[in-house]
């Protein structure tokens, strides 16, 4: 047996999307039975139209029952791929595999007489092209945990961020796929307030960091990649800047930057907010939204004060009007979407201006539990609040992660306190600006590809 | 003294889950693994098949010597555990050798029980509980012509279809009144007499044998109603009874019944001391008293715990208690039971037999929860079912359904419930 610790790829099931036809099941009768017997596949679709769709299949176990109890020592987990492997010639038939898997992952075949389980096709597996409606996916993300967690974390232990930051998170990923041949801007925000720029003469990193102004990180970062190339040194230059540091004041250094073109890669973490200093509004800020600026109250001159009265600017289609090299956005609730996008911004970063723009829920400012950093994540994409995209000039601009089904933005708002107040006029107000600018976003996608 | 922090006697599936266990919360801390037999790690389950010849001998072992060495278990092959000293944490082996130990596993298995049958000691028999056993046994059938298999359970109806397969003529001798008794019921037990009978072999139920003597053959057998059988080849497959010889002198603080008494963290009486499968005795789901309930995946979950609980892992959850799970495959055909075979007052029965398929299922329901259910070429998902028992989820809304497809069914559920 295989001592655990990898990830492993796995085959999911989003259930909205399945409708049931069976050409899964189909598919892997086929493959594996060379039957188009749907009882003989080892994926099986259960339930019905008014129950809604449920799988049951192997789920290669990391804690495998079927192997602790199986006598004949036929079933072993591969520590390399994750799978449970069934070693016909060791079998017995005795069927105790299936009294241990709770799951109904492993079953008799009767055309066999054997019992049966899913091994993915050894990692190509037939069902999920065979369905119709995408409810079946191969995720490969475990790449992520195998090969960054043996990357080195460039960033000191022990930073001193919020309990559930997701920034954290985002630049000791970020940091290690640079990698140490970089040289880090950090303008005032939360990044250095928590820890890069260090403590008491010590930096925070294990690459050179510097501290910036607000308003000329992309100037100074510019400048010091270009007395790199000077000596004919290749380093990455990166900045991780505040949504505040990029959209507000810092905004015509980084737009400078951009049309000429500097070789720097430029991330935002936008937490729609001067989080840093005391939850102040930015000019990302979304409509309606609670900050310490856009208070909740009673108002003056008979104005009720109920947030934010404006509508966020949209930084990252801005950045694409600047024809960069490269622009995209990205969230930590899709890390394999991120990681793609790091790695063709670094690369575009060799040519010219690549620009990163992470959305990145903020337990402290947007007021929810620290646990619920993925969710609040996921959520904004889910209901297309924000949108996950990318543009070169080449392709133009096009969705990595459309949402077809979207959940209405309310699934969204009410994950945080910072919209509690929200009133119904308010909230329709926010739901017709997503679609609004799903709508721009699809529009500008059409046209650059057309 | 040689002195560990971790001891675990025995090497079957409730010694291995306990090491694996203890190895998931405590990587470094001293660990031995103490066993009577001198092969590697194995499951008693597998041996028919070694017997019959399915299985080669040396393709069974549960782990390697790496497993061993990868987890810095130490290993000690073939040495006994004689007696249990704990007022001093010493383990006694038959070398006569001690092993101090800070915690103590006993998951010691058991043993042919040998029935009292006069002249049971002037003849000579098999018995099935370890590979050596298998073994013989599996170069005497091939000799065999005219074999007796003494207990028509799980054991002796596996070593009797091998015996009819290798051509031998077969007679099983069982006290109950039917076979696998325990197991099956009455119908079922029918049904898989037919299998044997149909296949040439003999089954005699509701008997008993009075003497037994040697013979030119082998050994003749006189049966309580006078007649007498001859055999070259007996198997005594009666029963097993726990190993637990070595809990004598101070050992005697063990308290023990039928087996070594356990709580739900599977700890004996001695703070110190767990005991976990074959032989202990512990709490069963349908009854508040302990129960032997010698099956294998029990014995996973008692060894799992019982690691667990050793190592100080705070992830523990008690045993929920054993529920009766056995599988059974013979002449091509499957027969499946999960649950209580007994009927308790106002319960439910409810059956279903197709002739012609040989399809066989039988339910058991209280206030609209499963408490059992076999099938006979009825194959069901016996693990989704084991879990609709344990979580005593109501089925009344979907009983005629379930009935008629109890696969389908428990699939649905176990894939809106626990998935």
């Amino acid at each position: 047996m295989a001592m655990f610790g990898g990830a492993y790829n796995t085959i999911a099931f989003d259930a909205a999307k399945c409708d049931g036809c069976g050409d899964c099941m189909t598919a892997c009768a086929t493959a594996k039975t060379g039957t188009v017997d749907q009882s003989r596949s080892r994926i099986q679709i259960v339930g019905s139209e008014h129950d809604g769709f449920e799988l049951a299949l192997c789920r290669q176990c990391g804690d495998p029952k079927c192997v602790t109890v199986c006598p004949a020592a036929a079933l072993t987990k591969n520590g390399d791929s994750g799978v449970i492997e069934w070693n016909a010639s060791k079998c017995v038939d005795c069927l105790l595999c299936t009294v241990g898997c709770a799951y109904a992952g492993i079953a008799l075949d009767a055309g066999s007489g054997h019992v049966a389980k899913c091994d993915t096709c050894d990692g190509a597996p037939a069902c999920v092209p065979a369905c119709p409606h995408q409810a079946l996916t191969y995720i490969t993300t475990s790449r992520i945990y195998n090969e960054v967690g043996d990357w080195e974390d460039l960033f000191a232990p022990g930073l001193a961020g919020c309990q559930g930051c997701n920034t954290e998170l985002l630049m000791r990923h970020t940091l290690r796929r640079v990698g140490p041949e970089t040289v880090l801007a950090t303008p005032p925000g939360c990044v250095p307030g928590m820890g890069s720029v260090g403590f008491n003469g010590t930096t925070g990193t294990k690459v050179p960091v510097f501290h910036p102004l607000l308003t000329n990180t992309a100037a100074m970062l510019a400048g010091i990649k270009r007395q790199y190339r000077r000596v004919g040194r290749e380093v990455n230059a990166l900045a991780i800047a505040g949504d505040g540091g990029a959209s507000d004041v810092g905004f015509q250094s980084l737009s400078g930057a951009a049309e000429r073109n500097e070789q720097i890669l430029f991330m935002v973490v936008d937490n729609e907010g001067y989080m840093n200093t005391g939850m102040q509004r930015s000019s990302c800020t979304p409509y309606g939204a609670w900050t310490s600026t856009t208070p909740i109250g009673k108002g003056s001159g008979g104005m009720p004060s109920q947030g934010k009265t404006q509508d966020a600017k949209n930084l990252p289609l801005i950045m694409v009007n600047h024809r960069c090299e490269y622009v995209a956005t990205a969230s930590t609730a899709y890390m394999q979407d991120l990681y793609d996008k790091l790695d063709k911004a670094i690369q575009a970063s060799k040519r010219g201006f690549a620009y990163l723009h992470v959305y990145s829920p903020c337990t402290t400012g947007w007021r929810f539990p620290t646990d619920q950093n993925m969710e609040v994540a996921r959520k904004a994409v889910e209901t297309n609040f924000v949108m996950l995209w990318e543009y070169n000039p080449k392709d133009g601009l096009e969705f990595t992660r459309p949402v077809d089904d979207p959940l209405p933005v309310t699934e969204y708002l009410k994950a945080m306190g910072r919209f509690r107040h929200l009133s119904p006029d308010q909230i329709s107000h926010i739901q017709g600006k997503v679609v609004e600018n799903l709508a721009f976003v699809k529009q500008m996608a059409h046209r650059q590809s057309a | 003294m040689e002195h560990t922090k971790y001891l675990v006697v025995g090497s079957s599936h409730a010694a291995l889950e306990a090491v694996t266990a203890i190895r998931m919360h405590d990587a470094k801390g001293s660990l031995t693994l103490l066993t009577r037999d001198p092969h590697l790690p194995y499951s008693p389950t597998v041996l028919p098949y070694v017997v019959s010849g399915r299985s080669s001998p040396d393709g069974i072992f549960l782990r390697d010597e790496k497993f061993f060495a990868d987890n810095r278990v130490q290993l000690k092959r073939g040495t006994a555990l004689k007696a249990l000293h704990v007022e001093r944490n010493a383990a006694e082996l038959a070398d006569g050798s001690e092993i101090a130990y800070e915690k103590i596993l006993l998951a010691t298995g058991a043993s042919p029980a040998i029935p009292p049958i006069p002249g049971i000691d002037t003849v000579s028999y098999h018995v099935l509980r370890t590979l050596d056993d298998a073994t013989k046994l599996n170069a005497a059938i091939k000799q065999s012509k005219q074999a007796v298999v003494l207990g028509a359970g799980l054991v002796g109806m596996h070593a009797a279809e091998n015996l009819v397969k290798v051509g031998a003529g077969v007679t099983v001798v069982e006290m109950a009144k039917q076979l696998t008794d325990g197991y099956f019921d009455a119908t079922a037990a029918a049904l898989i007499e037919k299998a044997f009978t149909d296949n040439g072999a003999t089954i005699l139920t509701g008997s008993r044998v009075v003497k037994l003597a040697p013979s030119s053959k082998g050994v003749t057998l006189t049966l309580e109603n006078g007649t007498t059988l001859e055999a070259d080849l007996l198997l005594v497959a009666t029963g097993v009874r726990p190993n637990m010889a070595y809990l004598n002198g101070s050992g005697q603080l063990v308290l023990h019944d039928k087996g070594i008494l356990v709580s739900d963290s599977m700890q004996t009486s001695v703070a110190n001391v767990w005991a976990a499968g074959d032989c202990a005795q512990a709490k069963g789901f349908f009854t508040d008293s302990k129960v032997m309930n010698a099956i294998l995946p029990d014995a996973t979950e008692q060894g799992r715990i019982a690691g667990m609980a050793m190592a100080g892992d705070p992830g523990l959850k008690t045993y929920p208690g054993g529920v009766p799970l056995n599988t059974y495959h013979f002449f091509g055909r499957h027969a499946i039971s999960v649950g209580s075979s007994k009927v308790p007052e106002g319960a439910e029965v409810v059956t279903r037999f197709d002739e012609a398929s040989g399809r066989y299922l039988k339910a058991i329901f209280k206030d609209g929860c499963l408490l059992g259910i076999y099938g006979v070429n009825e194959f069901f998902d016996a693990g989704v079912m084991c879990q609709l028992i344990l979580r005593r989820i109501d089925l009344s809304a979907v009983k005629q359904r379930f009935l008629a497809e109890p696969m389908k069914v428990g699939r649905e559920i176990m894939s809106k419930t626990w998935r």
